[in-house]
């Protein structure tokens, strides 16, 4: 587990950052906190030229609300999130998700914008930023300009950042009064990554009709990708058992499953429904006056 | 025995401050000056011709010293040795770098040695292979069919050896039989990955020709008798040092190519040269266990009665042999009897070449097999019959006035109380309420299982294999504890401190306990096979009462009485009657020491050894009782129960015994529930790094409710049986027969380690009607 020998910058600005990208392009590789980039690199599967570390890069890791959402930095670690108290209140999700993230030392080096960059699909924040409509804000030579979450992930471990670009922050709506949320996973037993995992943002109306609701599934596929469908078929209505079963069973369609040796992809077709239907039913269940 | 203060004492291990404080040298922590980083390039293909090998590009870049390939010292190093007495027993010469041929991935073949890891690792990617590859075979069933790619040319049945017994009436038992349970079992190959991989560090003096080995080993002196042999030098010249080692379950127990290897490279380039394992190589080249395939068929009366057992098992063995590779499948046989009297048992083993890393010893070796079969069997025998399983066990144990009790096996076992630990097992798990409690559940979709598993094993290696002690107290008084065993992780600094403490009436912190060297311990076996304290533990005690005996012949010649008319009390001799006058054992050793006028025939120091050889093995047996709830919709499974009643004999220190049983039922849980190696057919491992392999973690675990039944064993003086492989023996079956127990509404009696979710779905799925009467 040694890597291949590279060169290491660590700047103490974005524009000094993305200049660097400029400088090197393909052969510079950003690392934040390391714990998908290291390992691919101690397995010599990447062997970058030049390592630009942002951690050195202060402001980028702060979790604050603006009017009505969450901005969280890229360089929030997943423990920062876990433990927010201003996200356990206005974006409980993003904790829940953060929680269900490898061990206690991956989550205190991990960050939430290397997970999302890296693209693996089977990590668990990007069911929740999905879930919750997330826009993602990236800086490059150009600018800036903000792109949907649900636009980012293109394949296993692509995405749609550019090689000159980098993710500086992830912005979600704050929840609204009469909302739910859940994120429910099927760990892989070695790795902990998702087998598969299922992200749930509800609101509803005054009546507990679904107001709006966000399905965020990772590890079906080869990408992470919103249930459309059973969202379409849950909102407007008064979440029954039955309807929960009917629409949750349209969670996997069009999706091509993985296959692989801890599930088939008939297994993990299955694991989808069940998931998505205890993940909405446990969103329910959370909703205010519920279960608090 | 006298009365014991400290055996049986709650004592904190003296290991752990500095463990815990990360105090402890283990062989990456020993530095050298001048040393040299060794990596090794190893095979990526399971089977192929080394057609060619250029190794040019990696001898010229800077920091490399030395690279060889296997070619290049094939008849330098002596092969790695196997031990079995198997007159069928094939060994394929197994160098320590592939030569001409690799039969497995991760098969070395080629080394270099460099100024740094780093260049080390650089280097192994310029040395280029011309490799041709050759068919595959990986399943040790296909491996013994006719037209199987064969391993080694020599043997083209690719069978490694064979191994049967028969004893007792197996034809009329099958015959006399009301029903016949068959069942197939699988156990599946898994990793034992020791928290600390291995590592080697080997320093050469030229002047003084010694050649010193720094390993990562469970048997330093085996070790160095046969690293003097492969590399042809004189024993009184090699050393070999086992520090600090994290942990082995047996994967230890072993000589390996690289502790030979580093040897050469020392002797070699005169420099000290170390490795150390990566996790990947651990899981390629550092020995699996289990993998058996096995069919096992009772013969038994509609009453439960068990007249007779039939198993016939395909061992893999791997590509080639480590050290008691072919001694572990046997070993399942001899223990299939389990806790039962079974009067005619039948076994045939055989064992495959695979091209796969070897199989060895893992924490259990060759019990766990067994005990897995007798007690999956028993369960499939309770189903079939409709009975209980708990009344089918207890009617077939044999009473505890049968012992010494004879298997059919051809063992005997030593002690037992097979029903006393098995009803404090129902009393702790509260069994008929469980019953009751399942009933009810399964009337609302919920499927509770319980699984008992009863098992007996064996333990501390008897007759054949010694160990060694020694106790010497220093003039000043504080004693030193020499023994042969070799524990890494057990706690014997603790316990032999515990046993020589009250011996000799010293406190405890007065005591040293040195092991692990073979220039500072005169000879040893070192530890496996839960041997450490119920042989080397003997050895110590033997030991410190002979020094008890000299201390009492100086202190009557210091009273100037007759040795019989003094007494040793509160860590004192006193002459009879006169209480207040004694000599305690650091005064004598001091007085001894100084004596101008001691007789020729008084020893002039306490200080004397002892070798124990037990007369026979020991048996070590109790109950599990696990209890899970299955979700059939997702597959996985809760533990929401576990109870391990054991019967280790005497215990010398509750604490280390509790901590043994721990460790052993989460690795029997890890081969229930998650554990397999796997390689896909073209031999590539698909499970090569903990990313894939999963082992238990803490989070993983129960709670575990741990008691204990006490029955000493007669074949040794401080009664103790040993405990380090009884919770990974006892907790796998267990676990598996609560799943198959709680899948029973869906017609499962059998399910296949591991019990992965998507395995018990699709058991749940192809279920003919949910909510079916067990």
């Amino acid at each position: 587990m040694i890597p291949a020998s590279f060169d290491y910058i660590a700047p103490k600005s974005l524009a000094e950052v993305i200049r660097a990208l400029a400088d090197h392009g393909e052969d510079a590789k950003l690392i934040a906190g390391g714990q998908s980039l290291l390992p691919l690199m101690k397995l010599r599967l990447v062997n970058p030229g030049l390592l630009i570390d942002i951690g050195k890069i202060s402001g980028l890791n702060g979790i604050t609300q603006q009017d009505d959402k969450m901005v969280i930095g890229a360089l929030a670690t997943h423990y920062q999130i876990e433990t927010s108290a201003l996200l356990k209140t206005r974006c409980p999700l993003l904790c829940q998700t953060a929680r269900a993230i490898g061990d206690v030392q991956v989550r205190n080096r991990g960050t939430i914008g290397g997970s999302l960059v890296h693209g693996d699909p089977a990590a668990d924040l990007p069911a929740a930023v999905l879930a919750l409509g997330g826009k993602l804000r990236i800086n490059g030579p150009s600018g800036e300009r903000f792109h949907d979450a649900e636009e980012f992930f293109l394949g296993p471990m692509t995405t749609a950042i550019k090689a000159n670009e980098v993710l500086t922050e992830i912005h979600v709506p704050a929840a609204a009064r009469r909302s739910g949320c859940a994120y429910l996973k099927a760990p892989q037993q070695a790795s902990g990554f998702a087998v598969l995992g299922v992200a749930v943002a509800l609101q509803t109306d005054s009546k507990g009709r679904c107001e709006d609701i966000g399905i965020g599934v990772t590890g079906l596929g080869e990408k992470p990708f919103r249930a459309r469908a059973v969202e379409e078929r849950l909102r407007g209505n008064k979440l029954s058992a039955k309807l929960i079963e009917a629409s949750t069973a349209l969670v996997s369609e069009g999706v091509d499953p993985l296959e692989d040796l801890n599930a088939a992809a008939d297994y993990r077709a299955h694991l989808a429904r069940i998931y998505a239907a205890r993940a909405v039913q446990a969103a329910a269940k959370r909703l205010p006056g519920r279960a608090r | 025995m006298p009365v014991s203060k400290l055996v049986g004492a709650r004592v904190k291990r003296h290991e752990d401050p500095s463990l815990m404080r990360g105090l402890g040298v283990y062989v990456d922590d020993v530095k050298l000056p001048g040393i040299l980083h060794v990596a090794i390039l190893r095979s990526p293909h399971a089977h192929a011709r080394i057609k060619n090998i250029d190794a040019n590009a990696a001898r010229q870049r800077a920091g490399i010293i030395a690279v060889f390939t296997g070619r290049e010292i094939k008849d330098e190093i002596g092969t790695i040795p196997t031990t079995a007495d198997n007159p069928t027993l094939r060994i394929p010469p197994h160098r320590v770098l592939a030569a001409d041929k690799v039969c497995y991935v991760g098969e070395g073949v080629a080394v270099v040695a460099a100024e740094d890891r780093y260049a080390a690792r650089d280097a192994l990617d310029l040395i280029q292979v011309d490799y041709e590859p050759l068919p595959v075979v990986t399943d040790p069933e296909k491996s013994l069919t006719p037209n199987s790619p064969v391993i080694h040319s020599e043997w083209p049945d690719n069978l490694a050896f064979s191994w049967q017994q028969e004893q007792g009436d197996i034809a009329g038992a099958f015959k006399q039989a009301d029903r016949i349970v068959k069942q197939r079992l699988v156990h599946q190959r898994l990793a034992p990955i020791a928290m600390e991989p291995r590592g080697v560090l080997a320093r050469y003096l030229a002047d003084s020709k010694d050649l010193t080995v720094w390993s990562s080993t469970q048997i330093p002196h085996l070790l160095k008798t046969h690293l003097a042999q492969m590399l042809n030098l004189p024993e009184n010249h090699l050393r070999v040092i086992a520090p600090e080692v994290g942990g082995g379950f047996g994967s230890k127990l072993n000589v390996y190519a690289e502790e030979a290897l580093l040897g050469y490279l020392a002797l070699k380039l005169n420099r000290p040269v170390k490795w150390i394992e990566e996790r990947q190589e651990n899981i390629r080249a550092t020995i699996h266990g289990r993998g058996q395939v096995g069919e096992v068929e009772a013969a038994v009366k509609k009453d439960g009665t068990i007249l007779g057992l039939r198993y016939k098992v395909v061992a893999d063995i791997g590509a080639y042999h480590q050290l008691f590779t072919p001694a572990i499948p046997p070993f399942t046989g001899l223990m299939l009897s389990g806790c039962y009297k079974i009067p005619a048992i039948a076994i045939a083993v055989k064992a495959a070449f695979t091209n796969k890393m070897s199989t060895d010893a893992y924490r259990g070796a060759g019990r766990p097999e067994a005990t897995y079969v007798i007690e999956r069997l028993m369960d499939c025998v309770a189903r079939e019959l409709r009975l209980d399983p708990v009344k089918l066990r207890q009617k077939n144990f044999p009473k505890s006035t049968e012992f010494p009790f004879k298997t059919a096996t051809g063992l005997a076992y030593d002690s037992g109380n097979y029903q006393s630990a098995l009803a404090k097992a129902l009393e702790l798990a509260g069994y008929g309420k469980l019953r009751r409690e399942q009933e009810r559940l399964r009337g609302r979709g919920r499927y509770l299982g319980v699984g008992v598993s009863t098992y007996v094993e064996i333990c501390a290696m008897g007759p054949g294999f010694w160990e060694y002690g020694k106790v010497e107290v220093e003039p000043g008084g504080k004693v030193n504890v020499y023994s042969g065993a070799s524990p890494h992780g057990q706690g014997q600094k603790t316990s032999f401190a515990q046993i020589v403490a009250d011996q000799l009436g010293v406190e405890l912190d007065d005591i040293s306990v040195i092991h692990g060297d073979t220039a500072l311990v005169a000879k040893g076996i070192g530890t496996f096979g839960s041997r450490a304290t119920a042989v080397g533990g003997i050895a110590v005690y033997q030991a410190a009462e002979k020094v008890k005996e000299q201390a009492r012949e100086l202190a009557s010649h210091f009273f100037e009485v007759d040795p019989d008319d003094l007494v040793f009390s509160d860590g004192k001799f006193n002459v009879k009657g006169v209480p207040r006058k004694g000599l305690t054992i650091r005064q004598i050793a001091h007085q001894a020491h100084g004596a101008t006028n001691l007789p020729g025939n008084l020893p002039r120091e306490l200080a004397a050894d002892a070798t124990f050889e037990p007369a026979n093995f020991t048996f070590p047996f109790g109950t599990h009782i696990c209890v899970v709830e299955v979700d059939p919709q997702s597959g996985r499974i809760e533990i929401k129960k576990y109870i391990a009643v054991d019967d280790c004999g005497k215990v010398i220190n509750p604490l280390l015994v509790d901590g043994q049983l721990q460790g052993g039922i989460a690795q029997g849980l890890g081969q229930a529930l998650f554990e397999e190696i796997v390689y896909d057919e073209n031999g590539q491992l698909l499970t090569g790094s903990l990313m894939d392999y999963a082992v238990p973690r803490a989070a993983d675990m129960p709670r575990l409710k741990l008691a204990r039944t006490e029955t000493p064993t007669p074949v040794n003086p401080l009664g103790i049986k040993g405990i380090g492989e009884a919770g990974t023996i006892g907790s796998t079956p267990a676990m598996v027969n609560a799943v198959a127990d709680a899948l029973a509404p869906f017609g499962v009696t059998h399910v296949d380690m591991p019990l992965t979710p998507q395995k018990v779905w699709r058991l749940c799925r192809r279920a003919p009607g949910a909510g079916a009467r067990r």
